[in-house]
């Protein structure tokens, strides 16, 4: 692709001596402040849980592959369920979002590091502190003298189910620590984020010429900040109850369980769109690249990310239609989780005028952003009937939401995740990965995705309710649940592929260079991976893509914005 | 530098299949492949009527966006793809257009201003109150099992809902524990049962038979296993089961023994033979447990060995049921199945 | 590997990098405001439905007093700031003191007040509803109350021993911040419980 590279003056390529001791080097991994660094700890922390997280899965389906299966009681089921949520939610989708923001925002915005370097190792060794915790339970829930037992309330903890009378024991409690730890950290994270982007920008680079990622990364941390807190509060609360005698969700005293609910949810909606918008940024940024367009109405994409950001704010109680709201407080969910559709819908239209008219390369990195396109207009559509509260009735907590927003997790944000891995691999470890073994992990996932995933709307539609561990026969669900879990089969076998890639290529990958696909945004001008200050001279920028200016002095991109 | 032209042909080829999903799945509602006793596509109800309609219209406007984008999505990653004997030419850069931009925003949201309105309409005819002629039953879930009243007609029965058709019923959704939710997809859409929180519903179906759902919302170990059974019976029928449900226990002197040590043992402290000095609340009211058709909320015929296992250990048909495993011996076991099995 | 170092002064666009702490408080101050409102919400949830048990009307005595003492240490410690900008580092001392002072009555009034609903009215966190959320929202407002008096204590005894100067205003100025905000939480939390809520 890239015949020319281009180097800032400065720049260098760092040598790892591998012949400093082993412990020398750990302590320079804990100890540092390097946001490169720890956006690659968040991200190997982030991948380690997907496995752990893809085990319990796994668990889950060969259970459900036939009606009256043995192969895991009950309650060993329910706390598989709510492990598999905890865990992929707050510490694989989490971290690997703020890994890469982490990593890339400074690059991108000619920073030498982020606002606040010190937070940003504590944040990170907060949540992954979280992490530990959540499995630690599995040894000490039980305090000493049992095995521990895992949360098994479901990853929303309805009250009063986790109450001490429903909730016995301590795994609860580790399900409420974890996560306020961990949440604590990425506010801490939050704050950092929007920080370094409100004030390290490289000169010429007013908000209006940042890239699309770094915009949609500063909504994101908008969204962390004004979301995770309410769940933070509520998590106090429900301790409180717990520990102190609390009555905050206590329906013997007057309580009120829906209570919970709206606080859960008012955290829990913004997260999606925490977990999506920077999604979003990935399918931004490679896109353009790949299709070798500038990305078609950016002032649209960051107006149309900045509307669902607050829009999605007002939406939280959509997870709520079944409990009993009155009429007018179902219909007024209705209308905002109809409408946040709209700016979501107008993003995919921005990005199919960003290919129309383009040369699109499908290497891995753009194929994996196609699956994302055709697969996140789906999930949308399955979100818009779920919207339609009556039709709701019968779709909540079935397995059409859990299929609904398996398609949004796996078929919008992992696949776009999977695209940002290959494409910023490079620019990370200085090789390339093997582009064979990509598309095989591509074809692989994808039709292990769309059998799980696809076929996973039909028990729902049939009537067959989420969190169950085993179900009757003769309801018409047995083929569908088999056919969902053969699709693990495939995504297991891609995901071996990608981790048999990573590490592969680490060591035999082609020497990448600063620019192998010839992009056009600030991390690009570095080498690969970057020296640990970045920039020697901090750069300055006349326009979106400083890189194409530079490549294109005949026709630089500010003459048109 | 490989050749992307097979693998970008294959992705609208893949795609096509799922363009067809979304109308097609209610089209084969009625198929035997997709043949169900819970199916939300085959309403016998009113309520459920409402919403298979409105869910058609849904489906059909969703099917059509995402037949249109998809497919202009599949004409881009086919038409834009780099060929092999491309020049190395940056493609022509178009930075944005405000017409386009207008364009696709009031277009949804003329879409989405109709799906609301269609939505807000059969919002507010299911929620609205069940009329007067309703009969009407108190549904409070526990953990695992269904307590129904008639409170008019002074009825108390467990697992199994007999109404009658034709007629509106309507369902007070009350919660002794955790929260439930009361879902038979072929009635009504479901509607959760939260403690201090009551709930109201309503049917009507309109063909007897029996409908079958089961608990909607993670109650908790056993949350699999709550199941729900609704006989929808004629007029005559309804009225000759309150007849029989209203009875006490027929007093017989058929298993004089087995009542002897149920009502010694702990089993009186959580289950009610009406009649008798059994009045528990916590575990289904057994009076007419024989008229039932399956024990356990729905999970094992009512048959002799079945409530004898049952009696002996409810952790081999439910674990982490929260009946305790009384730990009778055999005799004990077969006198107090004995006497179970007189409470017609 | 090229070594030039060139410390390059450009134009500080909008916020540029000095602004970091500030801004970083600002976002602070957004994460907690998120949490006490839904405390607050709570709270107000729930006047009214406890099934038993004292009610705010019957127990609730309106704490004036502390709340001027917590209010004045906003202008306190403004003037404090001020001071230390102006170099006037013994005047910043005394004014900071005063505002450390004025924190710790309200801390010691808050808790006279729990000791008498308590003790004398038999109010507790597991009595009803009010108390969980009375103890609860007060309890997190008095513990940011705490947090801000052992961070405003630590700036003290830097000022004791010499080592506060006037180029460390910015930074105070950002603890400060802080302190309005605890102060300004009070405001809401006050008029929640003692006034909408009595």
């Amino acid at each position: 692709m890239s015949t020319e590279v281009i180097t800032l003056p400065g720049t260098q390529t760092t040598v790892e001596t591998s012949r400093r001791p082993l412990v020398d080097r750990l302590h320079e991994w804990v100890t540092t402040v390097d946001h490169k660094r720890l956006g690659l700890m968040y991200i190997v922390y982030a991948l380690m849980f997907l496995l752990i997280g893809g085990v319990e899965a796994t668990i889950m389906r060969i259970q459900l592959s036939a009606p009256h299966k043995d192969f895991v009681s009950p309650q060993v089921f329910n706390r598989m369920f709510t492990m598999h949520g905890t865990t992929m939610i707050f510490f694989v989708a989490m971290p690997l979002v703020f890994g890469l923001a982490n990593y890339l925002v400074p690059l991108m915005i000619g920073a030498r590091d982020m606002a606040f370097p010190r937070l940003n190792a504590f944040s990170f060794w907060l949540s992954a502190f979280g992490g530990i915790l959540l499995y630690f339970s599995l040894i000490g829930a039980n305090g000493l003298y049992g095995a521990g037992n895992a949360p098994d309330v479901g990853w929303f903890a309805y009250a009063p189910l986790t109450s001490h009378s429903f909730s016995v024991g301590h795994s609860t409690d580790f399900w409420i620590l974890s996560l306020l730890v961990s949440g604590f950290g990425s506010i801490g994270t939050a704050i950092n984020i929007i920080v370094t982007i409100l004030c390290l920008r490289c000169p010429g680079m007013k908000l209006g010429k940042m890239p699309l990622f770094v915009w949609l990364n500063l909504v994101m941390a908008g969204l962390v900040i004004l979301a995770v807190s309410p769940l933070s509060a509520a998590q106090i609360m429900l301790s409180i109850d717990r520990y102190l005698g609390g009555h905050f969700f206590d329906t013997q005293a007057g309580g009120s369980a829906v209570i919970w609910m709206h606080f859960f949810w008012v955290f829990g909606h913004p997260e999606v769109y925490v977990l999506v918008i920077p999604a979003f940024a990935v399918a931004s940024e490679i896109i353009p690249v790949f299709s070798r367009k500038a990305i078609f109405g950016y002032p649209v994409m960051v107006a149309a990310t900045v509307c669902i950001g607050f829009i999605g704010m007002s939406v939280w109680a959509h997870h709520m239609f079944t409990v009993g709201m009155s009429s007018n407080a179902n219909t007024f969910f209705v209308l905002s989780t109809m409408a946040v559709a709209v700016p979501t819908g107008i993003k995919i239209f921005n990005w199919l005028a960003t290919m129309w008219g383009g040369k699109i390369d499908f290497k891995t990195p753009m194929l994996f952003c196609a699956g994302f396109l055709f697969q996140f207009l789906a999930a949308g559509l399955t979100g818009i009937m779920l919207s339609a509260a009556p039709f709701d009735w019968q779709l909540g907590n079935s397995y059409f939401v859990v299929a609904h927003f398996h398609y949004v997790i796996v078929g919008g944000i992992l696949f776009c995740l999977f695209a940002a891995f290959y494409y910023w691999y490079p620019k990370m470890s200085g090789r390339m990965y093997n582009e064979t073994l990509g598309k095989l992990h591509f074809w692989l996932f994808l039709i292990g995705f769309h059998l799980t995933f696809d076929f996973m709307h039909i028990p729902g539609l049939l009537g067959m309710p989420r969190r169950i561990y085993t179900y009757e026969p003769g309801r018409g669900w047995d083929t569908w649940n088999l056919i969902v879990t053969i699709g693990v089969v495939f995504q297991a076998a891609g995901i071996l592929v990608f981790a048999a890639n990573l590490i592969w290529s680490y060591f035999r990958g082609r020497i990448a260079g600063n620019d192998p696909w010839d992009a056009w945004t600030l991390e690009w001008t570095t080498s690969s991976p970057p020296p640990e200050y970045n920039f020697a001279a901090i750069p300055s920028v006349k326009s979106r893509r400083p890189l194409w200016d530079l490549k294109h002095p005949e026709d630089p991109d500010w003459k048109y914005e | 530098m490989q050749s992307t032209r097979n693998n970008s042909a294959k992705l609208p080829l893949l795609k096509a299949p799922a363009v067809l999903f979304f109308p097609a799945s209610a089209c084969l509602a009625q198929s035997p492949t997709f043949s169900s006793p819970t199916n939300i596509f085959a309403p016998a109800s009113t309520p459920a009527k409402s919403i298979f309609g409105l869910s058609l219209f849904v489906l059909v406007i969703t099917g059509i966006v995402f037949v249109v984008v998809g497919s202009l999505l599949a004409y881009a990653v086919v038409k834009f793809r780099k060929r092999k004997d491309d020049d190395s030419r940056e493609p022509a850069q178009v930075y944005g257009s405000n017409q386009v931009e207008i364009a696709w925003t009031v277009i949804p949201v003329i879409i989405v201003v109709v799906l609301f309105m269609a939505t807000a309409r059969v919002i507010a005819n299911v929620q609205k109150a069940a009329p007067d002629n309703a009969v009407h039953v108190t549904v409070t879930g526990h953990q695992f099992w269904w307590e129904y009243r008639y409170p008019d007609l002074k009825v108390v029965t467990a697992n199994e809902l007999h109404v009658p058709v034709g007629v509106p019923t309507e369902i007070r959704l009350l919660s002794a524990d955790t929260d439930h939710s009361f879902w038979v997809p072929r009635l009504a859409g479901k509607t959760d049962l939260i403690p201090n929180h009551p709930n109201v519903m309503w049917i009507d179906p309109q063909e007897p038979g029996l409908y079958l759902g089961q608990c909607a919302q993670y109650c908790g170990t056993q949350h699999a296993k709550m199941l729900l059974r609704v006989y929808v019976e004629s007029r005559t029928e309804f009225d000759h089961w309150i007849q029989q449900q209203s009875r006490p226990a027929q007093s017989s002197d058929a298993a004089p023994e087995g009542q002897r040590i149920f009502e010694a043992t702990a089993c009186i402290n959580c289950h009610a033979v009406a009649g008798t000095p059994a009045q528990g609340r916590f575990g289904p009211d057994l009076t007419h447990l024989m008229g039932r058709d399956t024990i356990a909320a729905g999970i094992a015929g009512n048959n002799h060995e079945n409530l004898r296992l049952w009696i002996q250990d409810p952790g081999r048909l439910k674990p982490g049921s929260l009946m305790p495993a009384m730990g009778l011996n055999e005799h004990d076991l077969n006198a107090v199945t004995a006497y179970l099995e007189t409470l017609r | 590997m090229s070594a030039a170092t060139v410390t390059i002064r450009e134009p500080e666009l909008g916020w540029g990098p000095s602004a970091r702490g500030r801004l970083g408080m600002y976002c602070l101050i957004a994460a907690e405001a998120a949490i006490f409102t839904i405390f607050v919400v709570a709270y107000l949830f729930y006047l009214g439905k406890s099934l038993s048990g004292p009610t705010p009307r019957q127990v609730l005595h309106v704490p004036v007093f502390f709340t001027i003492c917590l209010l004045s240490s906003s202008i306190t410690i403004h003037l404090a700031v001020r001071c230390l900008r102006r170099a006037k580092t013994r005047a910043f001392a005394r004014w900071w003191f005063l505002t450390l002072f004025l924190g710790a009555t309200f801390l010691g009034g808050t808790a006279v007040e729990w000791r008498h609903l308590i003790d004398d009215e038999g109010l507790t966190i597991q009595t009803n509803l009010f108390g969980t959320t009375y103890y609860s929202l007060v309890g997190l407002h008095a513990f940011h109350v705490l947090m801000g008096l052992l961070a405003l204590c630590t700036v003290w005894l830097f000022a004791m021993f010499g080592k506060v100067k006037s180029d460390h205003a910015e930074r105070v100025d950002t603890l400060a911040l802080y302190w309005h905000f605890v102060d300004t939480v009070w405001v809401v939390v006050f008029l929640v419980v003692y006034v909408i809520g009595r």
